[in-house]
This record gives structure tokens, sequence and C-alpha cells, in this order.
């Protein structure tokens, strides 16, 4: 293998995973925040609890969290499909992705939101808040360090489920270091995607503690 | 502006009628506030005492309507809030403020931005807010530490941006949950010093509850002393106290056990207002020995008071006449049992 041959694969992976990881993590992150808001705000002792809709949502949330990824990535190929109208892909495997991450972030979001001082909330509804503003300006507000670090969580746990996304040709550095490191044994890409790997890791969880360590005014 | 006098004569501002309020807890259900009446009037400083589990952190969020009683009104300011709900209610919590034992300060807010969070959800308008924000904190005296966050706050200071927020909305009424329980005695004294401070100066109305015996004395023209659910005594603090029996004047002037003392009466005098020279008195007209065992006569915040444990020499027959005379003066005379 050349070496410029090299420098051109594991790029093309890196860039694959952190489209992958990328567009999968915003899409994460905003279904997340959703349905983790819908858990507390249904839930008992929330701001509008409605228990059957709690049961339904905490059910489809804890079935997407108990599937292994690679089960789940073959088992919505049809959604997948009328999703992006591809089953194939690097974009396609965003789909599952972000299906196996909502409900991973959900639950961090739930925690942290739960976390919020609860005399802080009534303070809130002593003061006259309603909903809307008890929800944008206490809960998800005070929760930020809370909701930063778990998506931070979610976005490396995502990058470790990009890996198992060769399985429907979705590239990316871990589907190099299979099929190169792995089945033909070149040790020296499968060294190189694991220090990628490792060093991207290491970045987004710097970042994230970054900006939690900013959020938190402890 | 008027004198606080005026407003101590004021009408009642807050009303609460039969509250009831019931909890359900592990299938039994216990009553926390069990048909509660009372009355604050305008201009006062009202606290409602009792020990823990007595019910009167759940009276007070009653008054607001954090907790919606079972039965009864709560009427604040001539509105009656039990009816209310929805915007409505939201409208009548924001004239009514609110101070929390431990702040309740919204962590990833400065001292200014907690103040304005309670303007904001007034819906101020952003340049109205600032000016107010300033306002505000100048009133409780922490404009220097505007930009600085709860957790470098000390505890007196986050207390005043409670205050501070709570005054927010120009309310006529404050309520006041412990405010100074988490707070070293120091800081409690000038928290108090403040609350006495805006009560005279803008007529704040304030109903608070306590368990600290020096919050009644430092602060309350009016009590009221709760026990398993119910008021068992409320009034004015020095009319209280003078009453035979008052728990109030045994938890604020404690004078434990009697001392078993041969061939001597030991009572109890309660004095309240204007020092009067009666134990001089005593010792004048019926020639007596007169000692002062122990006791404390202070001033506070509703008038000067106090109790003293007198012993006087013989057994209850020959001082019987002392006795009579210092009751007919006025005072409260009680024997320890």
């Amino acid at each position: 293998m050349i070496a410029d041959d090299l420098v051109e694969l594991l790029w093309q992976g890196l860039r694959e995973t952190a489209y992958m990881v990328g567009v999968a993590s915003l899409l994460a992150a905003v279904g997340g925040l959703l349905v983790g808001v819908a858990l507390v705000l249904t839930g008992p002792g929330g701001l509008l609890p409605a228990r059957p809709v709690n049961a339904l949502l905490g059910l489809v949330v804890n079935i997407g969290r108990s599937l292994p990824f690679i089960i789940l990535l073959v088992a919505i190929i049809p959604f997948t499909r009328a999703v992006v109208g591809t089953t194939i892909g690097t974009t396609a495997a965003i789909v599952p992705l972000t299906v196996s991450a909502i409900p991973f972030y959900a639950r961090i979001v739930e925690t942290a939101l739960r976390e919020v001082d609860r005399d802080v909330i009534a303070a809130a509804h002593a003061m006259g808040a309603n909903r809307r503003q008890i929800v944008g300006k206490v809960l998800l507000r005070e929760a930020r360090p809370g909701l930063v670090a778990g998506l931070t969580l979610t976005v490396v746990a995502l990058i470790g489920y990009s890996a198992m996304a060769g399985v429907i040709g979705g590239g990316g550095l871990g589907d190099l270091a299979l099929r190169y490191g792995y089945q033909r044994f070149e040790n020296d890409i499968m060294i190189a995607t694991v220090v990628l790997l490792v060093a991207f890791v290491q970045l987004v969880q710097m970042v994230g503690d970054v900006i939690t360590r900013r959020l938190a005014h402890r | 502006m008027s004198s606080p006098e005026t407003y101590r004569q004021g009408p009642n501002v807050i009303e609460l009628d039969g509250l009831r309020r019931t909890y359900r807890a592990k299938g039994r259900s216990v009553v926390a506030v069990d048909g509660v009446s009372l009355s604050v009037r305008a201009g006062e400083v009202f606290g409602v005492v009792g020990r823990s589990g007595a019910g009167k952190s759940t009276l007070l969020r009653c008054v607001n309507l954090l907790e919606r009683p079972d039965e009864g009104s709560v009427t604040v300011d001539g509105v009656e809030l039990t009816a209310l709900g929805g915007a409505r209610l939201r409208a009548a919590r924001q004239r009514t403020g609110m101070v929390h034992q431990h702040f309740a300060l919204l962590s990833s807010r400065t001292a200014a931005g907690n103040v304005a969070f309670a303007l904001e959800v007034m819906g101020v308008p952003r340049a109205e807010r600032a000016r107010r924000v300033a306002e505000l904190l100048d009133l409780v005296g922490l404009t220097d530490r505007a930009d600085a966050y709860p957790a470098q706050l000390s505890g007196g200071q986050k207390q005043r941006v409670g205050i501070a927020r709570a005054l927010a909305g120009r309310p006529k009424v404050l309520l006041s949950d412990e405010a100074t329980s988490a707070l070293d005695p120091e800081t409690t004294r000038s928290i108090l010093g403040l609350l006495r401070d805006l009560n005279q100066r803008l007529g704040l109305t304030i109903l608070l509850i306590t368990h600290e015996m020096d919050v009644v004395k430092r602060l309350c023209d009016s009590v009221a002393v709760m026990r398993d659910g119910r008021v068992t005594e409320a009034g004015p603090v020095t009319e209280l106290i003078a009453r035979p029996g008052s728990e109030l004047a045994a938890e604020l002037f404690p004078l434990g056990p009697p001392p078993a003392l041969p061939d001597t009466t030991v009572v109890d005098v309660t004095v309240t207002g204007s020092g009067s020279s009666f134990v001089a008195d005593l010792a004048r007209r019926f020639d007596l020995d007169v000692q002062i065992v122990n006791g404390t006569v202070e001033q506070l915040a509703g008038g000067r008071a106090g109790r003293l444990r007198l012993a006087l020499p013989g057994d209850a027959d020959r001082t019987a006449p002392a006795v009579a005379h210092l009751r007919a003066a006025g005072l409260t005379v009680e024997v320890p049992a």
C-alpha cells in the first residue's frame, strides 16, 4: 500500500464518520430534547401530567434503547428507505444512527431536567411563570450543563455505533478498520484508524467538557 | 409618605377562610392544614409559628395557591385567588412576592439576571427591565454584586437577591417561607432588618412562617401558633402573650421548671407595654421581700414584653392579696405547675 493511498483512505473514512455522526448528533439533539421534555412534562409531578402518554413514550424509548444497534440497523431498513430513498450508503446509515440516538439522549435529557432544583421550579410558579417560561427559562436553561455533557456522551456513543455502518455500506473509519485491518490483516490501517478514532473521541470530549464547564456556574 | 402606623390600621389584605388541605401518603390521608382561618392586616408583619410538621409551610403555599386547598378560600388584596385559574391566577401571583428558605435562585443567571427573570415573566420590556433591576438591587443593597452568580454569593446575599426578585412586581404582600432558617445569626439579623425596613418604607405586608422565636421577637406584629394543622392562638404579639396559658409566651420567654423553695410562692408575671414598677410596689405595699428568680423583658417589634418569675415569701394564702393586687393592675399572673 502506498502512503498516499493510505492517507486518502483515512481522510475519506474520517469525513464519512464525521458526516454520519455530525448529522445524526444534530438530529438526535433535537429529537432527544423534544422526547426528553415530553417525558418530564407528562411524568408524575410534571407540568402536564398524562400517565398514558408518559407510559407509551417510555415504552417506545425503552424499545429503542434495548435493541442492539446492529439489529436496529437492519430491522429498520424499510423505514430507512422511506426516509432517504435508499438503504445503503453513508446517508442511509444516518437514519438508524439517529433512531438509536434519540431515545438514548432523551433519557439523558429527562434525567438532567429532573435534577433541576424543585424549589426553583416552585419559585417560578410563585412568580406567575407559565409552562412555556418554566420549560424554556428554568428547566432547559438550568439543565444546560447536564444537557451538553449528555450530548457529548451521545456523540461519543454515535462514533462507536458508526463503526457498524459498514454493514449497509455506510463507510467511515470503523468500516475501514474492519475491512482493511481485520479482514485483510493490514495492521498499519488498523492502527491508523484506531489512532484517528481515539483522537476524534478525545476532541469531542474535550469540546464538550469545555462548554459544560462554561455553562456550569457552581 | 404616610407613617407606618397608618398601614397598621389598614384593612385585611390577606383573608384565609376555613382552609383545609389533605395529602395522600402511602394510602393514608394526612391532614396538613385543618380548617385554618386567619386575617392579616395591611402593613403588618404576621408570623405563623409552630414545630416542623405543624402545617405552616403548607398553609403558606396555599396563600399563593402553590398548593390548592381542598376546602376554604384565599383572598389577597381583595381578589379571591381560590376562584382563579390559569392566566388570571398567574397574574395575581405576579403581584405577590415570595422568598424561600433555600433562596431558590437560578444558578445559571447572575444576581441581576435572577431579578430580571421575574420581570421577564411579567412581560416587562427589556429597556425598562434593566432600569428596574438596578432599582431593585439597590433597594436590597446589592448593586455591587449584580454580575455575580449565586454560587459566588454568600447566603445573606443570595437571600437579598431573593427578596429583590420577590419585589419585582411591586407586591403589596410578601410571603416568606423560613427566609432566615438557612442563615447564621448575624446574617439573620441583617435580613430581618431589611424585611423590617421594607415593611416600613414600602408599607409591605409580610406573612412569614418560622420556627425561630428570634424572628417573632424582631419582626412580628402579630402571630398565629399552629399545631397539628390548626391555629391554637392568634393575635397581636403583646396581646397574645398576655393571655393566661399562652403557648407563644412560653416559647418566647421560657422560664423553665419552677424551683422548689420552702414556704415560698412562685409566680410568673407577663409584662407588656411600658415598664411598670410592680416589683417595688409589691415590696412597699405588702412588705414582701420579692425575689426575681429569672426572666426577661425585651423590646420586641410588636412592643415591649417579657416574663418574670418571682418568689414571694410565704404560702399561697399569705401571698394571695399580693397576687390579687398584681392581677388588678392588669398583669397576667400564673402559678407554674
